[in-house]
């Protein structure tokens, strides 16, 4: 599920712009710091009930992380549109070590662990002391993760930034022509897809309770394989990709082994690629000449 | 003057949002779980240098005769430049040990080191076109292929050399047949993760490669069997020329043996874009679809190029092993591509010289860097810097980032823009 939700902001950029936001992985980490943060200086002031401090560090999060998104767009990307291909990557690559870096001399190199906050959990089924449970923790974050994807459903297909943004996917250069601030548009993709990673980043740390300045890399390569399985440019599609990333890890550390479960990832996402790099809802590229 | 203020004030205002909770609200790890701790002065002045920058940047541009500095900005570098600067980086690259200094020797090493690096994945990136982001992949098996090598079969470095490349190439050629029909960016992330897969398996699969503990006592490279030590018997390189035995001596020597790989691996790759197939890659960098109507063989084609710069990459690695005597997966993590990649690009895609300069100005500078901040860090205490965690050293890679995203905007296409064919119909 968190995988979803940081590959839709990769789907959005590479739909748009065409270009692997590298730094991506690296907003989901800004993203997990910065609820960390907020949910401490909320405690601090005294606001403890769950519900409350949620939703507040959530804004918080959200809103700063698209910050960060933008401001990313606007320093690292903006000025290389209309570049060669490989200059925007190289840029996003620095930007990532960026991030990456300006979050460990800011908050230091150690892990930050964090106590659970919503402790229990619903008893499924009791078998001889092997007891199955839903924690509420992971029926908040299925929860939170389909609120926040029929938000964004609903902001992509029915109002008019969302039907700008569409129009860019298509053809970035005819959208311009027709009257559409594009430039506009794709830094507000950018400033969506880090306000949904920052999302995704509170979810890890309230899940994992442990996060750390490197998390970022890792959860985006695995983001961005959830991502081309889905079909690179369809939103489903990522979330699809993202659900059946996490899934093969789990049941592959389950069944296979724990070490190994990253390789199984990357194994996929070649596999995809190879047979069928259009993704499970993709659309099949037609080549022009 | 009143819009570059206000665009300033926008900026800082931006930045206050940036800085106000990750730089101004410190999470430390205290004895009861997390603790925050408050550092305004610190974010106070990011947020005062971000707002004299861009007013600074405004006035900077807005000062008179912008068309004449934009006329002069657009000139390019004369290729004049490329006949004195070759010799004299050469030249200087043959006297470096002759200061004697030990420091810039070793310096010296690790630049060549990524020299010849770059120079190997600029046959894949550059020359061929083909986007790789897991060409460290490539140095960890040739570095790996070594170290196993000598330790389970003995064998010496000289033997090891080629094998080490062949194995590399190997993999090259391994790697290539899944990702032929990829193009642009998938395969890049295919390299990527090909790359990753490669490191898990190196840290994992202890029986083999010791996990992440690494190899350690890799055999030290001769030169024509006489060994570099410490005693003066007859096999030796002090003892065989009758001279005071140095530990000096071997650094030189590994220093002249990357010289020579890096040298090997110009000269072959300017020897290869004169053939047909070096021909045959440019082609298949320009455009695929038209070297394809002319009957150029793709696959082929494509996979020589993987090939041909995995082998290099394999040579450095096994030269990487011999120098630091220890291999262990933390060498090969994705930074490694990454800065070979930018190396790259920065040079101009393509540019035999312009990788040279841009691997001197990156791993040069980058470590050159370290040094001036630690001790500019002890100099100065951390009277300044101590609302800032950590010290000055940590801060390398956070500039080192900042450098690749400036280059970037301000020069994408590299330092020296040698993307010319080699071959051009007159």
């Amino acid at each position: 599920m968190i995988y979803g939700l940081i590959a839709v902001g990769y789907t959005m950029v590479y739909g748009i712009v065409g270009m692997i936001n590298f730094a991506h992985g690296d907003i989901f980490m800004v993203g997990s710091f910065l609820s960390l943060i907020a949910l401490l200086s909320l405690a601090s002031l005294g606001i403890t009930a769950v519900p409350l401090a949620l939703a507040l560090t959530l804004l918080f999060a959200a809103g700063l992380a698209a910050l960060y998104g933008w401001t990313v767009e606007r320093v690292a990307y903006r000025p290389l549109r209309g570049s060669f291909r490989l200059a925007p990557l190289i840029s996003a690559i620095g930007m990532s070590i960026v991030l990456q870096n300006f979050v460990q001399v800011g908050q230091g190199a150690r892990v930050k662990p964090m106590n659970a906050l919503l402790p229990g959990g619903v008893e499924l089924m009791n078998d001889e002391g092997f007891a199955v449970q839903l924690s509420w923790m992971q029926i908040a974050i299925v929860a939170t993760t389909l609120i926040v994807l029929a938000a964004f459903t609903w902001l992509v297909t029915k109002t008019p930034l969302g039907r700008s943004m569409r129009a860019c996917e298509q053809d970035l250069k005819m959208a311009g022509l027709l009257g559409i601030d594009t430039d506009r548009t794709i830094s507000l993709t950018f400033v969506i897809g880090a306000a949904l990673a920052a999302v995704a980043g509170l979810l890890f740390l309230l899940y994992y309770g442990v996060i750390d300045f490197f998390i970022g890399f890792l959860a985006g390569v695995k983001a961005f394989t959830a991502a081309v399985l889905g079909g690179i440019g369809s939103l489903p599609g990522a979330v699809l990709g993202g659900l059946l990333i996490g899934l093969i890890e789990v049941f592959w550390s389950a069944y296979f082994s724990v070490e190994y479960k990253d390789v199984a990832a990357f194994a996929i996402l070649i596999l995809v690629l190879i047979f069928r790099p259009s993704g499970i809802m993709g659309r099949a590229e037609v080549e022009k000449v | 003057m009143k819009s570059a203020l206000r665009d300033a004030c926008l900026s800082a205002a931006i930045a206050l949002g940036l800085f106000a909770p990750m730089v101004g609200l410190v999470l430390d790890n205290g004895d009861q779980g997390l603790v925050l701790r408050g550092r305004p002065i610190a974010a106070a002045v990011l947020v005062a240098l971000v707002f004299v920058g861009r007013f600074g940047m405004h006035l900077w541009a807005d000062r008179p005769g912008k068309e004449a500095r934009a006329i002069r900005a657009s000139r390019v570098v004369p290729a004049g430049v490329n006949k004195f600067v070759a010799p004299i980086l050469l030249g200087a690259a043959i006297m470096l040990p002759l200061t004697g200094s030990r420091y810039y020797v070793d310096l010296g090493t690790l630049v060549l080191t990524y020299v010849m690096l770059g120079w190997g994945l600029n046959i894949v990136v550059g020359l061929a076109g083909l986007l790789d982001l897991g060409y460290v992949a490539f140095y960890a098996v040739g570095a790996y292929a070594y170290a196993l090598l000598a330790e389970t079969f003995g064998l010496g470095f000289w033997t090891c050399l080629p094998l080490a490349g062949i194995l590399a190439a190997f993999w090259g050629v391994l790697l290539g047949f899944p990702v032929l029909r990829l193009r642009g960016d998938y395969l890049a992330i295919v390299t990527l993760a090909f790359g990753e897969i490669i490191r898990v398996l190196l840290i994992n699969w202890v029986s083999l490669t010791h996990g992440p503990n690494g190899i350690g006592d890799i055999p030290r490279p001769t030169l024509f069997g006489l060994r570099f030590g410490m005693d003066d018997g007859d096999d030796t390189f002090a003892g065989f020329f009758g001279i005071e035995p140095q530990t000096v001596h071997r650094v030189i020597f590994l220093y002249y043996l990357i010289f020579a790989l890096a040298l090997l691996t110009n000269w072959v790759t300017l020897r290869l874009r004169r053939l047909p197939l070096g021909r045959a890659w440019e082609a298949l960098r320009e455009d695929e679809i038209a070297c394809r109507s002319l009957g150029i063989n793709v696959t082929n084609t494509k996979l020589t190029a993987f090939a041909t710069g995995a082998l290099f990459g394999g040579l450095a690695g096994a030269f990487f092993a011999t120098r630091q005597a220890f291999v262990s997966p933390e060498s090969f993590t994705f930074i490694e591509s990454a800065t070979v990649l930018a190396i790259v690009v920065l040079g101009g895609l393509g540019s035999q010289l312009g990788v040279a300069l841009a691997a001197l100005v990156m791993v040069g500078g980058l470590e050159m860097l370290r040094d001036l901040l630690s001790t500019i860090g002890e100099q100065m205490g951390s009277a300044l810097f101590s609302g800032l965690a950590g010290d000055l050293p940590t801060y390398r890679m956070l500039i080192f980032g900042l450098a690749l995203v400036v280059m970037m905007v301000l020069r994408p296409r590299g330092l020296v823009s040698g993307r010319t064919a080699t071959a051009v119909l007159r």
